[in-house]
C-alpha cells in the first residue's frame, strides 16, 4: 500500500512543482524534511525513553498484570460466549491494556495471538465470529490514555504546553470506544438471533 | 469545559505518581527497571526512523510544490458544508491506510499553523482517537486466515467517524 501512497506523492508533488514554477522550492524541501525528520526523532527519543522506562517500572511491579486482571469483568461483556479461563481472555486483556497505555508496538503481537485463538474457537472457519469483530472494533476505537507521539511532535513544534490536548483527546476516545462498543453488543445480538455466531 | 485544560495538565504527573507509588510499594527496584526500559525507547524510535525520513520528504515535496494548497483549496466546497477543515481531509483520509503517512501530514500541519493553533490542536485531538482502519483490518485478518470480515468494516468507520465528529465538537468547546 506504501509503494503507490509514496511513490504517488513525489511524483505527483515533482510533477506539480514544474508545472507552477516552484522547482527549486521542490529542491529544498527534499533536503531540509530528511534533515528534519532526523531533529524530530532525536525529540522522539527523549519521550519515548521516559514512557518506556516507565511503562517498564509498570510491568515489573506487577500493576500492568493487576490492571489486566481488572479488566476481567469487562472482557466477559464485550465477548460473552468466550470459555472462562480460556488463554484468549488474556490475550484481549493484554492487548487493551497496552492500547490505553499508548504501546502500541506491545498491542499489536497479543492481538494477532487473540486473533488465532479465536478462529480456533470459531471451528477454523474463514468467516469472522462476533468476537472477532468485536476485537477489530474495540481496536481501532482506539481508547487511549495518553497518545505519546502526539505529545512528542507538539513539543518539538514549539506548542506552549503539550499535553493540554490529552483531556479532549481522552473524551474524544471514550465517545469512539462507546459508539463502537455499543454497535458491537447490538450486531452481535442480531447475529445471535439469526443463530450466527 | 475549559477545565479539560486544567484536567490534561494533571494526567502526565497522576500516571507517574501512580505507577511509581505502586511499584514502591511493592518493592520494585525502580530505577535499574526504569534504565533497561527506557533503552527500548530508543529502538522503538530507531524503527520508525527510516520511514519518517522517507515519508516527510515526500511530504516535503507535496507542500513545496503548492499541491496540498491545490488540494485543500479544491475540497473547500464540500467541507464548509460539513462544517470540517479542507486542509485537515488529507490527514483523515490517509490515517484509514498508513499511520507514518498520517503522522507526517500532522507534522505539516504543525509547521504551517503552529501545533497550538485551532487546525493544530484539532488534529492533535483527532490523531489520539482514530486508528488506521484498512491496515489493521488486513493485518489482524490476514494472520488469522480469515476472509469474510463482515461488520467489522462498517463498526470501525462508525467509531472512527464518531472520533473525529467529538473531535470538532470538543476543540471549538475547551480552547
Amino acid at each position: 500500500m506504501l509503494n503507490y501512497l509514496w511513490g504517488f506523492m513525489i511524483v505527483i508533488g515533482i510533477t506539480v512543482g514544474v508545472l507552477r514554477g516552484d522547482i527549486a522550492e521542490v529542491s529544498n524541501a527534499t533536503i531540509n524534511s530528511s534533515k528534519e525528520a532526523v531533529t524530530l526523532c532525536l525529540t522522539m527519543v527523549g519521550i519515548m525513553a521516559m514512557w518506556t522506562g516507565i511503562m517498564q517500572i509498570a510491568k515489573k511491579s506487577g500493576l500492568v498484570a493487576s490492571l489486566t486482571r481488572a479488566l476481567g469483568p469487562v472482557i466477559r461483556f464485550l465477548y460473552p460466549d468466550i470459555p472462562k479461563g480460556h488463554i484468549v481472555n488474556e490475550y484481549i486483556a493484554s492487548n487493551m491494556i497496552a492500547n490505553i497505555l499508548g504501546l502500541g508496538w506491545a498491542a499489536t503481537p497479543m492481538g494477532l495471538m487473540a486473533m488465532k485463538e479465536l478462529k480456533k474457537l470459531n471451528n477454523d472457519s474463514e468467516i469472522a465470529s462476533c468476537n472477532m469483530c468485536t476485537l477489530l472494533i474495540v481496536n481501532i476505537a482506539s481508547l487511549q490514555l495518553i497518545p505519546v507521539n502526539i505529545i512528542a511532535y507538539r513539543s518539538q513544534y514549539g506548542s506552549v504546553n503539550p499535553a493540554e490536548i490529552l483531556g479532549a483527546g481522552l473524551i474524544a476516545t471514550i465517545c469512539s470506544s462507546f459508539v463502537g462498543i455499543t454497535f458491537s453488543v447490538i450486531a452481535r445480538k442480531r447475529s445471535f438471533r439469526r443463530g450466527q455466531r | 469545559m475549559r477545565f479539560l485544560i486544567y484536567v490534561s495538565d494533571y494526567i502526565i504527573p497522576f500516571v507517574f505518581f501512580y505507577i511509581i507509588g505502586y511499584a514502591l510499594i511493592s518493592k520494585t527496584n525502580i530505577y535499574d527497571e526504569f534504565i533497561k526500559g527506557a533503552k527500548d525507547g530508543f529502538n522503538v524510535v530507531l524503527d520508525i526512523m527510516p520511514t519518517l525520513i522517507g515519508l516527510m520528504v515526500a511530504i516535503g515535496i507535496l507542500r513545496a510544490s503548492g499541491s496540498l494548497d491545490i488540494l485543500s483549496n479544491l475540497l473547500k466546497p464540500i467541507t464548509r458544508i460539513l462544517h470540517f477543515p479542507s486542509e485537515l481531509v488529507p490527514v483523515a483520509l490517509v490515517k484509514m491506510f498508513s499511520s507514518s503517512a498520517a503522522t507526517s501530514l500532522v507534522l505539516d500541519i504543525f509547521k504551517e499553523h503552529g501545533p497550538d493553533s485551532y487546525l493544530g490542536r484539532l488534529v492533535s485531538i483527532m490523531s489520539s482517537s482514530t486508528e488506521t482502519i484498512f491496515y489493521t483490518m488486513a493485518v489482524y485478518f490476514m494472520a488469522a486466515g480469515v476472509k469474510k470480515t463482515r461488520y467489522t468494516l462498517f463498526g470501525c468507520l462508525l467509531a472512527t467517524l464518531t472520533g473525529i465528529t467529538a473531535s470538532v465538537i470538543l476543540t471549538n468547546l475547551v480552547f
